[in-house]
């Protein structure tokens, strides 16, 4: 057991900094959790693209409806394909041992990701796939290298190539500097970035759904302490004026 | 009209006299009010390092409170652990507030009994005749510990996973039965479910009724002997003709009135965190902790919670497995020994010699750095530095006979100072 606890730290360490090491800079995903049309854009692409794969199935289609303002019918209508009833969660139908046989590992549920990986890492994550014939599903990720997932945006976003730089301090050494779009998707590179935005937003929103409520809370419940606190100040003042 | 309500409060009132000479005479409740509220008297000129004793019992009430709701609809079991709590965070009415306070009253809990435990460091209030109040504290230290330790694991995450799964393999450290023993804790080979709901019932019944006990009877403790104050004088020592302390003032009203200021003050720092950083940028909910315990990956960097983290950064100080859990071990353990290993008959720092106020400085700077550094992703240098901090924080302890006895004190008032 020792030994085994000192390779664990060791490995860690080792571990961590490797990927530190190899990872790109996270870019600040500035998604809105506030706003409602963002939120039901990025459900609309969730359903769309993610939730094939990507189950949330922490998260209620009727909670979602009405955090995100949508009736039921529209809730129905744009969001709900496969004969769920609105009080289910957002499972899946493929199974993970399918699914470790088409991809090696199972898509995992997305209800926590935002919680887990972060906003910025699940912006640039989905913006930073490349060609890479070499891999099974023609992709790799500057986020992610050797990931498993296909880049399922790929036809709005276009296939892009990573362009590598001169570093100035290592000659025989480049440096990641950019992205070219090397065949346009069906959207623009800014349309795009809104699009990853909007879907990153609706992430975080089903990561901690009660947040956009907590705050507003939180307020009124500070403000009724202060009240609470100029009353006990007095009382406290009253009952000590006798005390030299 | 007057003169009839008049007549119903006096009714009223003599049947509540009544009823309280009934109880009282089967039950010492006015006994027990007058001796632990309206006649314990405690000093007038306590400053705000003496709020942290209360702040401790608001804090375990809301534990407590939020405790049982959360137990009402939390499953102990490796297979809904993670989902039930995610379960309380979304479906269950207020269930993420009850949540939240729970975990934000883990971190507060240790946030003030450090400043708690500081506050005797300063003013010398494990000196007689207080060294039993001071080793029933410690108690309540090491069981706040277990409490938090076994609570960590409930959520199933994959930091309350691997954090248990390392915190129990430093039993295996032990020569011969370490192994053995380790195993005898988790019920298992690994971390699983049996070892969940063993700790589980630690977690909402062993350690709590411990907790409430120990609690009690550290109070109890401190009003037969009296509170200490910042000037640690013995108020009890200047008593007018009616035998009330002159520099004291009793508990209720007077310092039930600062306290509910204090108690208020606390809460609106306590909400802003829940209300407006729960996760507290990773230290009070860890982002690894968003995943299911998964048994094949760790984390990329364990470390646990941050009260933990002196000691953690102890135990990776010394490259031998063994001598760095006895150092964890020894470091708790020392403590209890203050009373004893203080030779200084000077309670207050406030009357001590620079040696004593330098030592617990570089005390405070040692375990505050230790604490930063067991969350680090462990480095040469910061390996070194956890080194020389552990040095430190055993040399303010295992010298202390000495330095504390070589002090040239300053007169000490006969009453207490404003």
């Amino acid at each position: 057991m020792s030994a085994r606890f000192t390779a664990v730290l060791v490995g860690l360490a080792i571990w961590s900094a490797g990927n530190a090491a190899s990872k790109i800079e996270l870019e600040p995903a500035g998604n809105n959790i506030a706003s409602t049309a963002s939120l039901q854009n990025g459900a609309k692409y969730y359903v769309n693209y993610c939730l094939g794969c990507h189950s949330a199935k922490y998260v209620r289609y009727n909670r979602l409806a009405a955090d995100l303002q949508l009736s039921e019918e529209q809730l129905v209508e744009n969001l709900m394909f496969t004969g769920e009833q609105p009080f289910d969660t957002m499972e899946i139908a493929m199974r993970p041992e399918d699914a470790i046989r088409w991809f090696k590992v199972a898509p995992p549920d997305l209800s926590l990701i935002a919680r887990s990986r972060g906003t910025d890492y699940l912006y640039t994550y989905l913006r930073s796939f490349y060609a890479a014939p070499e891999r099974p599903m023609g992709v790799d990720n500057l986020v992610l290298p050797g990931t498993s997932m296909p880049h399922v945006l790929w036809e709005l976003q276009g296939i892009q190539v990573p362009i590598y730089a001169d570093d100035p301090d290592h000659p025989d050494h480049k440096i990641f500097s950019g992205f070219e779009i090397v065949r346009p998707g069906t959207l623009s590179p800014g349309d795009y970035d809104r699009v990853v935005r909007d879907i990153v937003n609706f992430l975080d929103y089903i990561g901690e759904p009660m947040q956009r409520e907590r705050e507003a809370l939180g307020i009124r419940v500070i403000a009724f302490l202060f009240v609470f606190l100029v009353v006990a100040f007095l009382l406290k003042k009253e009952i000590w004026k006798d005390v030299k | 009209m007057a003169s009839t309500e008049a007549d119903v409060f006096d009714r009223l009132g003599r049947r509540l006299g009544a009823l309280g000479a009934w109880i009282d005479a089967r039950f010492p409740m006015t006994k027990l009010i007058k001796e632990h509220a309206t006649e314990y008297y405690a000093s007038k000129n306590f400053n705000i390092w003496y709020a942290f004793g209360v702040l401790a019992t608001v804090v375990l009430v809301i534990q407590l409170v939020t405790g049982i709701f959360l137990t009402m609809s939390y499953k102990p079991s490796a297979e809904g652990a993670f989902a039930s709590v995610e379960y309380i965070m979304r479906d269950v009415e207020w269930g993420w507030l009850i949540r939240y306070l729970h975990s934000t009253g883990a971190s507060a809990f240790f946030i003030v009994i450090y400043l708690h435990m500081f506050r005797g460091l300063m003013y010398g209030s494990y000196k007689k005749p207080r060294e039993l109040v001071w080793l029933i504290g410690m108690a309540i230290y090491v069981c706040l510990m277990g409490e938090a330790f076994f609570g960590y694991l409930l959520p199933w995450g994959n930091m309350s996973y691997w954090g248990a799964q390392v915190i129990v393999s430093l039993f295996g450290a032990v020569p011969v039965v370490g192994e053995g023993i380790a195993e005898w804790i988790r019920g298992d080979f690994y971390i699983s479910d049996i070892t969940l709901n063993r700790f589980f019932a630690f977690h909402v019944v062993a350690v709590p009724l411990l907790l409430v006990l120990l609690v009690v009877v550290h109070i109890m403790a401190l009003h037969e002997v009296g509170s200490n104050n910042p000037d640690g004088i013995e108020i009890k020592e200047h008593k007018d003709a009616s035998g009330k302390p002159v520099d004291g003032v009793a508990f209720h009203p007077y310092h039930t009135s600062k306290d509910l200021v204090i108690i208020i003050v606390f809460l609106i720092i306590f909400a802003g965190v829940v209300f407006f950083a729960p996760e507290m940028g990773g230290y009070f909910l860890e982002h690894a902790n968003f995943e299911p315990a998964n048994t094949l990956a760790t984390p990329e960097h364990i470390a646990p919670v941050w009260y933990f983290t002196p000691f953690y950064a102890m135990l990776r100080a010394v490259p031998d497995k063994l001598l760095g859990v006895l150092l964890m071990a020894a470091a708790i353990i020392l403590p209890f020994f203050l009373p004893w290993l203080d030779r200084c008959r000077v309670k207050s720092i406030r009357y001590r010699s620079w040696v004593y106020k330098t030592a617990l400085g570089f005390f405070a700077v040692s375990f505050l750095a230790l604490g930063y550094l067991g969350l680090q992703v462990p480095t040469k240098l910061y390996t070194a530095l956890s080194a020389v901090f552990t040095a430190i924080y055993f040399a303010f302890f295992i010298l202390m006979p000495f330095y504390s006895s070589l002090e040239k004190t300053k007169p000490v008032p006969n009453r207490v100072s404003k």
